[in-house]
């Protein structure tokens, strides 16, 4: 499969690769948000992790690992871009569809910013929960 | 001079034609045009000369007589003549009965086989499906321990496609020649390769393929036994007689003398390749391994084809992988493109975890392959792999210690 041009900018140049510290250290952190989402035998594992400002609520900076096929790594490279600077609504509102459409991601590829939107929203739900604000409750992204 | 990019390694798919075969194939476009079945003039005797020597050379390939060879459009279509025409010719109960008799396969068969074998099913006969330990191989007391009474035909394959590892193939047909049973073996990656012979290997029906050994694509054949035991098959198409009504239809005679052209050759240079493409083969393997941690060779350390290796490195998936060493042109066990998400079959059935089958490349070499190709690819698997974990959140948690197989993951 020929990939878009877009895909393989992120691939090749992904933006934001990292942690903010080792796992135990993002735990104890309480500006930090981890979404961990995918499975290792299904092929793609991203984590997502992001820095929030408690006093603007904006999301400071955001970084991904990723586990996966060259779509999956373009997913979550543009999904920590988009995120940064928007407020935690703001970010929770983004579809997985911009995603797709702004890579052109063929059908198959999907489900790689369906698991991109899951990863935004878990690492946002992590830092609500780490600061005791209400947990939003979210359907599944959807997948078609 | 400078290396010629993308590498192909990628030969257990497909080979490139050798040009002494486009060469032989050439006259019988043009001047040698005629049907071999035209038994009334030159043009007819032309191509009919033509396919002689195409037999004599595929029945040589493997020890055969060349009445026994049945020229088909590849090992697809050998399979299914093989698989279904043995089992309809030999069945135990017609049509419509529900124990029309027990065929002997495995898991980790090329879909060109268990598919014929699952619509066997489908129509009352019963299979069983054999699993590899995690060395990959079929043994002949394997094989033994899954017959039955009914049991008519095994069929498995003489060395698998993805991880190249080598079936006990000559040890099975012993057992399988002592009960009476047939076996067929799908030798697409193995006939032109390694030694064959249909005689002392104990082999009854045998598949290959042309474009597998640097011959023209839409061309194979069978091997049919003739004596002890004489193999008889249903035809599955019906028409003109040919290829003694196994296989009936205009032959494809530029195709089939190239492909008998191909079976020349690779007779005659199989030793030489084989020796050479082993040494490639292994310092491939090695060098990587010493490089890169968790990364293993799939399937058995020695009994495998000369050319192919499937290695898997732990926490790179692998379609990220080939995109990564895009100048490689190989492929790989993971199946991300397709809908279910499932990695490669074969490499489950050797038990390996699901995490690592999506972590495999295959790299299969051929003729074309140099010594610079061999330190290209070991230089930018590397490199890929090592740019791969550093964006890989399995890597980070295996370095810290965390057990993946421990982890809830969010399945999805």
């Amino acid at each position: 499969m020929a990939y878009g041009p877009k895909i393989i900018d992120h691939y090749e140049n992904p933006r934001n690769v990292g942690n903010f510290g080792s796992q135990e250290q993002m735990k104890s952190d309480k500006k930090i948000g981890v979404g961990l989402v995918g499975a290792p035998e299904c092929g793609d594992v991203m984590q997502l992790s992001i820095k929030v400002n408690p006093e603007t609520g904006k999301i400071e900076d955001a970084k991904f690992k990723t586990f996966g096929c060259g779509s999956a790594i373009a997913s979550s490279s543009l999904a920590t871009e988009w995120i940064k600077g928007r407020t935690l609504d703001q970010a929770e509102a983004l579809k997985n569809t911009e995603l797709v459409e702004e890579l052109s991601l063929p059908p198959v590829k999907i489900h790689c910013s369906v698991l991109a939107e899951d990863a935004i929203k878990a690492a946002i739900n992590d830092y609500r929960k780490k600061n005791g604000l209400p947990v939003h409750d979210h359907d599944h992204a959807e997948s078609h | 001079m400078a290396l010629k990019l993308p590498v192909y390694m990628d030969h257990a798919a497909t080979t490139p034609c050798d040009p002494r075969v486009v060469e032989a194939m050439l006259p019988y476009f043009t001047e040698k045009f005629g049907n071999p079945g035209s038994r009334n003039h030159k043009f007819g005797w032309d191509a009919e000369e033509g396919i002689d020597y195409a037999r004599d050379a595929a029945a040589k390939l493997i020890g055969a007589n060349e009445k026994e060879i049945i020229f088909t459009s590849g090992s697809t279509e050998s399979n299914n003549l093989a698989i279904k025409g043995a089992a309809y010719m030999y069945e135990k109960a017609p049509a419509g009965s529900k124990s029309r008799g027990h065929i002997i396969t495995a898991i980790h068969e090329h879909k060109a086989v268990l598919d014929p074998v699952k619509r066997l099913v489908k129509e009352g006969f019963e299979a069983t499906f054999l699993e590899p330990g995690e060395d990959g191989i079929i043994t002949a007391d394997m094989v033994a321990a899954a017959i039955r009474p009914d049991t008519i035909l095994v069929t498995l394959m003489w060395a698998n496609n993805e991880i190249g590892t080598i079936n006990e193939i000559p040890q099975i047909g012993r057992v399988c020649r002592g009960k009476g049973i047939l076996l067929h073996t799908d030798a697409t990656q193995w006939t032109g390769k390694m030694p064959t012979n249909v005689e002392t290997d104990n082999v009854d029906l045998l598949s290959w393929s042309s474009h597998k050994i640097y011959g023209p694509k839409g061309v194979g054949a069978l091997y049919v036994r003739r004596h002890r035991p004489r193999v008889r098959l249903q035809a599955l198409q019906d028409g003109g007689g040919q290829e003694r009504g196994f296989r009936p239809g205009t032959l494809n005679v530029a195709g089939i003398v190239g492909f008998g052209k191909a079976c020349e050759i690779a007779l005659a240079e199989m030793d030489s390749d084989g020796q050479r493409l082993l040494k490639l083969r292994r310092r491939l393997e090695t060098e990587l391994n010493q490089a890169i941690d968790v990364s293993k060779v799939n399937g058995h350390a020695d009994k495998r084809l000369p050319h192919i290796t499937n290695i898997s490195f732990g926490f790179v998936e692998g379609e990220g992988l080939m995109m990564a060493v895009k100048n490689i042109a190989c492929s790989s066990g993971s199946a991300c493109t397709s809908a279910s998400l499932e990695p490669s079959y074969v490499l489950k059935a050797l038990g390996v975890g699901d995490e690592l089958a999506h972590s495999s490349l295959r790299l299969s070499l051929g003729k074309g392959t140099t010594d610079e190709q061999i330190d290209y690819a070991i230089k930018e698997i590397i490199t890929a792999v090592t740019k791969l974990r550093a964006m890989s959140p399995l890597y980070d948690m295996h370095k810290e210690g965390i057990d993946l197989s421990k982890v809830e993951w969010a399945h999805h």
